[in-house]
């Protein structure tokens, strides 16, 4: 028996079998190789081990399935064309019988409610290779936080199957819209990835606009007109307390994102017409200027490792993308292509940065290396803006905004490869998502 | 002299006290000024040439831009003429002049751009001899559209510097 540490409070993960699987085992999707045909798996609803577990473990086998099936990866094998039923967790497996559904991965699990905690179990099954793949794993934590029990499995069995790094146990912070164009109301809100359990954490008094996570997930930047100019505000998720980032009377200050580290950011601060980059440092207040032009330099975004920042330009004549130390001086530019350049977001691998194109009156979301090559557009539309990067740098969720008097903004996910573009079910509308990172 | 704050009870009584009808209320409502007493205007309606009203309609609250521009217009610099002098006039007004831009652009940049615009009107402001302290700036973006069909006809109404009176009451 071996302990590891997968925290959910204060979770207790145990190899609950013997029969250990490596990884590369037969069952993998290999995403970068261009898979269109979806992974079949199935996973029969996870066993209640207590007579109150019945809710939860229907519930939990669901948004597993949520999960999986949202990738566009993964294919669910529905109930009803079951050969077996699971009825007892720690009964062997009858491989035969999923095989010939052609179910190529399946899932099990069982749920055990006690009061307001619940324990989650699951094991993840290569059926034409007959074997496990992976240790079973568990979960602890209050059945108010189920959800996220239900997210770590998905996460694990993505991992275990794609090789990618896990993001279903995630949050996005985002703006809710409401109103018609000329009358919009917006206010600052908070949900799962998958738009489950939205919190709001502004009122629409105020126009507020393109909220950021720290990097730890606590924290969220964002630009409210509170006091009538733009100002950036640090928001503490779990208190709700917030506090305006000084800047002096006349300017305005906006478009902020954290440094890795937590303790800076990075923002724009315009000044005479004129809007430059600049740091500050959050603890004292200190600002350090990072340009210096009489264009337009705005929307960074630090790499992962803090070393250097991405930005967008009007230098050259229109806005381009480029890139810099993080502590100033000449920058490159990146961008090339036709059209437009804007937004760019670092991705959390460091490989790639996500942008807005506009081009021939259309918008796209699009992806490029970091000297530019090998650009990819995602999506295509009257309006697409403001990418985010999910934590394991697979897929991007941004803003679509709709024509006309009627318009309105709903988020949008896509994956990498262009494929897979969904929209993500929210209250009400959505604009400037940000990704948090993988939850501890 | 009580301008466009005047508290409705006194433009009630002013009107109130010029014209026995009391149907024009209904007719017109308050700030219909125009017979609204031997003296010729209700304070603070678009007849008073020292009213908010009247600088907006009169004298030309906003100016338009080019798509992605910021250089001011012949035009948008008649209109800045006359800002100008009625500001140097009725000297108790601050402003803030407001930039916008269309929603054909991402979102921080039309911040940017917006400041572009209303600087531009300020600057122009400055220059024809307001004083630099009775102004001040601030860009909406594209987050407050006037307008919200997605075509020219919109967005040329939309990518505008209005210039919004404050205060104008020295007591």
């Amino acid at each position: 028996m071996k302990l590891r540490f997968l925290s959910l409070f204060l979770v207790l993960v145990c190899a609950l079998s013997g029969a250990v699987q490596a990884q590369q085992g037969p069952l993998r999707i290999e995403i970068t190789e261009g898979v269109i045909e979806p992974l079949p798996f199935a996973v029969p609803s996870f066993q209640p081990e207590s007579a109150e577990s019945g809710q939860l473990a229907g519930d939990i086998s669901r948004v597993v399935s949520e999960d999986l099936t949202g990738t566009g990866l993964f294919r669910e094998v529905p109930a009803s064309a079951f050969i077996s039923t699971v009825s007892d967790f720690n009964a062997p497996v009858q491989y035969a019988d999923w095989k010939a559904i052609n179910a190529q991965a399946l899932i099990t699990g069982a749920v055990n409610v006690q009061g307001n905690s619940v324990n989650v179990k699951f094991r993840l099954y290569d059926v034409f290779s007959g074997a496990e793949l992976g240790d079973g794993l568990q979960f602890s934590g209050t059945t108010e936080g189920w959800r996220r029990m239900a997210h770590k499995v998905a996460d694990a069995v993505y991992s275990r199957i794609t090789g990618e790094g896990a993001y279903f146990d995630s949050r996005v912070a985002y703006v809710s819209e409401t109103g018609p164009k000329d009358a919009r109301q917006k206010r600052l809100a908070i949900m799962d990835y998958d738009g489950a359990n939205v919190q709001y954490l502004t009122d629409s008094g105020s126009i507020v606009l393109a909220p950021r996570f720290s990097p730890s997930g606590d924290r969220v930047l964002y630009t409210s007109y509170e006091s009538g100019f733009p100002r950036i505000y640090v928001l503490d998720i779990g208190s709700v307390q917030r506090r305006v980032l000084e800047s002096a009377e006349g300017t305005m200050s906006f478009a902020p994102r954290f440094s890795p580290s937590g303790q800076t950011v990075v923002y724009s601060l315009t000044q005479g017409g004129n809007t430059d980059i600049y740091t500050m440092d959050i603890a004292s207040g200190q600002s350090v200027r990072l340009t210096n032009t009489p264009s337009i330099e705005t929307a960074p975004s630090y790499s992962p490792d803090g070393s250097r920042i991405v930005f967008e330009s009007d230098r050259s004549g229109t806005q381009q993308l480029y890139i810099m130390s993080a502590t100033g001086g000449e920058p490159t530019r990146i961008s090339f292509g036709e059209g437009r350049y804007g937004t760019p977001v670092w991705s959390p691998r460091g490989d790639l940065v996500a942008f807005t194109k506009q081009n021939k009156g259309r918008f796209h979301i699009g992806v490029m290396r970091l000297d530019g090559s090998e650009e990819r557009l995602l999506t295509a539309s009257f309006l697409d803006e403001g990418p985010t990067w999910a934590p394991n740098g697979r897929v991007i969720m941004f803003a679509r905004e709709t024509q006309g008097a009627g318009g309105s903004s709903t988020l949008y996910s896509v994956d990498i490869s262009g494929r897979n573009l969904r929209p993500v079910r929210t209250p009400e509308g959505g604009s400037d998502p940000s990704w948090s990172p993988l939850q501890k | 002299m009580n301008r466009f704050l005047t508290s409705g009870i006194l433009i009630a009584a002013l009107a109130m006290g010029a014209c026995t009808n009391p149907d024009r209320f209904g007719a017109d409502g308050a700030g219909a000024g125009a017979n609204a007493g031997a003296t010729g205007v209700v304070p603070g309606s678009a007849n008073d040439p020292t009213s908010t009203a009247y600088f907006q309609q009169s004298i030309g609250d906003r100016v338009l831009f080019e798509v992605d521009q910021s250089n001011l217009t012949a035009i948008g610099r008649a209109t800045l003429d006359g800002q100008a002098q009625w500001l140097m006039t009725n000297s108790d007004y601050q402003a803030v002049i407001e930039g916008h831009a269309d929603e054909q652009g991402t979102r921080e940049y039309n911040l940017a751009l917006g400041a572009r615009r209303a600087n531009a009107a300020q600057e122009y402001l400055i220059s024809k001899g307001v004083p630099a302290g009775r102004l001040r700036v601030v860009s909406y973006g594209k987050e407050r559209p006037i307008e919200i069909c997605s075509e020219e006809a919109c967005y040329a109404k939309n990518r505008r510097a209005v210039t919004v009176l404050a205060g104008g009451l020295t007591s």
